[in-house]
C-alpha cells in the first residue's frame, strides 16, 4: 500500500492530456471510423493481411524449393521458370523472397514482443512506484538512448554471436528505452487521476489497481509506439542479416539475400531488386498502418525516438 | 549562460558512469567463456591465456570496470585484439573519414529535408504537399543500404559518373574527394531528409496557425516575409532539437554504408572488429559515439535557449 501522503503529491512531470475511457463502446467506434476513414492506412491494412498471410503459407506458396540449385542458370533475370530470376547459385528468388517474408515477420513480431514484455514492467515500475526505482530506471534508459540504435544493436548482436534469434534480441534491447518512456509518461498522467484515488481508498491493492486501471489505459499510446515499430524492427533485422549478424544460411532472410547479390553487384545487378522492393513494402505497409493507429487513437503525439 | 552549461555538464555525470559501466559490462553479453569467444574457435590454448590474462576477464567487473575507466579517462581505450594499433590511434585517423561522410550527409539531409518542408508546410493538404508525403514516407521505408547499393549500379556501374568505392583525403584532392562521397551522403542522407522534412511541415503547420502570423498578414506583410521571418524561427525550435539525434543515427548508419563503399572510416573499423568479436575496439567504438551524442545534444541544447528565449537559463 502506499501511503496517502505519496498519492497526494502533485505530479512532478508534464502530464500529457488525458481523457478517460477505453471502457465503454464509443472510442472503439470512433477508433474504427477514424481508422478507416484514413484511406492509404485502410490500404496498408490490406496490403498487411496479405503479408501475414504469406508468411503464414510460406512453406506451401513456394513455386518451388527455394534452397534447390540450378547451377547452370545463376544469376538470370526474370522469366517463365523463375518469375523473379535467380541468385548467385541459381535458387528462385520469388521462393526466397516467400520464405524470407516468413523470417522478416517472424523476427519483427518477436523484437516487439520481447520489447513490450521487458518494458511494461519496468515502466510500471518506473511510473508507478516512482521514487528511486524511477531515478535509477531512467537513467539507465537515458543512457541507452546514448548509444545510437544500429551501433547498440549490432555490438549486442556481435557480442551474442550471429544468430536471427540474438538478432531480434539486440534490435528489442533498442526499442526498449522508448517503450519504457512512453508507459511511463502515461502511467504518470493517469496515476493522478481521481478513479485511481477513489480505487486506492477503498482499499484496492496496487498490483490490482495497475492491472484493473493503469494497464488498459497504458495500452492505446503503447500499441501505437509497437505498430511504429514492426517498421523499424523490419529495417534492423535486414541490415543486421545483410552485415551478418542476423540470419545465417542456409536459412534465408531479405536481407541475407541482399548480402549475397551484393557480393554479385557488378555482374548481375538484378537479384538487388526483388528483396530490396520486400522490404520497401512491407516497412511502408506497417509505418502506414502505425500512422493510422496513432492518428486514430487520437491525443497522443508519440515519438518514438528512433525513426532513422 | 555559464552557469546553465555547467550545470548541464554536472547533470551528466551520473549518465557518464551508466555508459562507461555499460560499456564495460558489454563482456557479460558473451556466451561462454569470453576468453576462448574472444581468441576465436581454433585459437591455441595458449593465445586464449594470453588474451584472459591481457584483459583480466577473470577479474569481477567492477575491477575491469576501474581498469578501463582509468585507461580511458587518461585517453587510453586499449588495443584491438587482432592488431596491435591502439583504438584512440584507429579512431583518430578514421575520424576524419566518418566525419565527412557524416556532415556531408547532414547536408543533403537539411538540403533536401527544410525546403520539402516548407514547400509542404505552406501548402497543407495541396498536391504538392500529398507528392511530398508519398516521398517522405516512402524514403523513410528505404534500407539506406539498398539505396545505396542501386546508386552504386547507376552511377558508378551503368552510367560511370561517379567512382564506386574508395576514399580520396579532402587534402590530397576536394574534387576527388566530394566525386567519391557523392552517392554515400545521398544515401545516408536520404532517410533523415524524410524525417526532418515532416517535422519541419507539421511545426510550420502549427506555427502559421497562430495569432502573431495572422496580425503579420493582416498588417500586410508580404507571404515571403512572413514565412522568412516570423514563422521558420519558431518552426525551427521542434526539428532542432532532435536534429542531434539524427546526426547520431547517421553516425549509426556509417557502418553499413562505409563498408558498401569501402571508405575505411569508423564504421569499418567497427564493422571488422563486430565480425571478429574485438571486444576493446566495439567499446571503444561506443562510447566515443555514446560521448559525440552527449556532446552534440549540449550544443543543440544551447541553441535551443537561443531560439526560444521562454526556456533561457531555465
Amino acid at each position: 500500500m502506499t501511503s496517502i501522503r505519496e498519492t497526494a503529491a502533485p505530479p512532478i512531470e508534464a502530464i500529457a492530456p488525458y481523457e478517460p475511457g477505453g471502457v465503454s463502446v464509443a472510442p472503439f467506434r470512433r477508433f474504427g471510423q477514424r481508422f478507416l476513414a484514413n484511406r492509404s492506412a485502410f490500404i496498408a491494412l490490406g496490403f498487411l493481411v496479405v503479408l501475414v498471410a504469406v508468411a503464414i503459407l510460406a512453406p506451401w506458396l513456394t513455386p518451388e524449393d527455394p534452397s534447390r540449385q540450378h547451377l547452370t542458370r545463376i544469376n538470370e533475370g526474370p522469366s517463365r521458370d523463375f518469375w523473379l530470376g535467380t541468385d548467385d547459385l541459381g535458387r528462385d528468388i520469388l521462393s526466397r523472397i516467400v520464405i524470407g517474408t516468413r523470417v522478416s515477420m517472424r523476427v519483427a513480431l518477436q523484437v516487439v514482443l520481447v520489447a513490450t514484455v521487458a518494458a511494461v514492467p519496468l515502466g510500471l515500475l518506473a511510473g508507478y512506484f516512482g521514487r528511486w526505482a524511477d531515478a535509477v530506471l531512467m537513467r539507465v534508459m537515458d543512457a541507452l538512448f546514448t548509444v545510437p540504435p544500429l551501433i547498440l544493436a549490432l555490438a549486442v548482436a556481435s557480442l551474442l554471436g550471429p544468430s536471427l534469434n540474438n538478432a531480434a534480441f539486440a534490435i528489442a534491447v533498442v526499442f526498449v528505452p522508448g517503450f519504457v518512456r512512453v508507459i511511463r509518461a502515461q502511467v504518470l498522467a493517469i496515476r493522478e487521476e481521481t478513479f485511481i484515488e477513489a480505487s486506492r481508498s477503498i482499499g484496492t491493492g496496487p498490483v490490482r489497481i495497475i492491472a484493473r486501471h493503469v494497464l488498459p489505459n497504458v495500452a492505446s499510446p503503447l500499441i501505437v509506439q509497437v505498430a511504429l515499430g514492426f517498421g523499424y524492427a523490419l529495417l534492423a533485422e535486414a541490415g543486421l542479416s545483410f552485415l551478418g549478424l542476423g540470419a545465417q544460411s542456409p536459412d534465408t532472410s531479405w536481407g541475407l539475400m541482399l548480402r549475397g547479390a551484393y557480393d554479385f553487384i557488378l555482374e548481375e545487378p538484378w537479384p538487388l531488386i526483388p528483396p530490396g522492393v520486400a522490404i520497401v513494402i512491407a516497412v511502408l505497409v506497417f509505418n502506414l498502418v502505425g500512422d493510422g493507429l496513432r492518428d486514430s487513437l487520437g491525443r497522443e503525439t508519440v515519438t518514438l525516438g528512433l525513426e532513422r | 549562460m555559464l552557469a546553465f552549461f555547467v550545470r548541464r555538464l554536472l547533470l551528466l555525470t551520473p549518465l557518464l558512469i551508466l555508459i562507461s559501466f555499460g560499456v564495460v559490462a558489454l563482456v557479460l553479453l558473451i556466451p561462454g567463456d569470453p576468453a576462448r569467444q574472444l581468441a576465436g574457435i581454433d585459437a591455441p590454448q595458449a593465445e586464449v591465456t594470453a588474451i584472459r590474462e591481457q584483459y583480466e576477464l577473470d577479474e569481477p567487473l567492477l575491477v575491469q570496470y576501474g581498469r578501463w575507466l582509468g585507461g580511458a579517462v587518461r585517453g587510453d581505450l586499449g588495443s584491438s585484439i587482432f592488431q596491435d594499433r591502439p583504438v584512440v590511434t584507429e579512431l583518430g585517423d578514421r575520424l576524419p573519414v566518418t566525419l565527412s561522410l557524416a556532415v556531408g550527409a547532414l547536408a543533403v539531409m537539411l538540403l533536401i529535408g527544410v525546403p520539402a518542408g516548407i514547400l509542404a508546410g505552406t501548402r497543407p493538404g495541396s498536391l504538392l504537399d500529398r507528392l511530398i508525403t508519398v516521398f517522405t514516407s516512402l524514403s523513410l521505408a528505404l534500407p539506406p543500404f539498398w539505396v545505396a547499393m542501386v546508386l552504386v549500379v547507376l552511377f558508378a556501374v551503368t552510367w560511370r559518373v561517379v567512382p564506386a568505392i574508395g576514399y580520396v583525403r579532402f587534402t590530397d584532392s576536394p574534387v576527388d574527394w566530394a566525386t567519391h562521397l557523392y552517392l554515400p551522403w545521398f544515401a545516408l542522407g536520404l532517410g533523415g531528409s524524410a524525417t526532418l522534412a515532416r517535422q519541419v511541415r507539421g511545426s510550420l503547420v502549427d506555427v502559421l496557425e497562430q495569432d502573431y502570423i495572422r496580425t503579420a498578414d493582416a498588417k500586410g506583410l508580404p507571404p515571403r516575409r512572413i514565412i522568412g521571418k516570423h514563422a521558420l524561427k519558431n518552426a525551427a525550435i521542434a526539428p532542432l532539437t532532435v536534429l542531434g539525434i539524427q546526426f547520431a543515427y547517421l553516425l549509426g548508419g556509417t557502418v553499413i554504408i562505409e563498408q558498401i563503399f569501402s571508405l575505411g572510416g569508423v564504421g569499418q573499423y567497427f564493422f571488422v572488429a563486430l565480425v571478429n568479436r574485438d571486444l576493446p575496439v566495439i567499446r571503444g567504438v561506443v562510447v566515443v559515439v555514446a560521448l559525440t551524442f552527449i556532446t552534440l545534444n549540449l550544443v543543440v541544447d544551447v541553441l535551443y535557449t537561443y531560439l526560444n528565449p521562454k526556456v533561457r537559463l531555465g
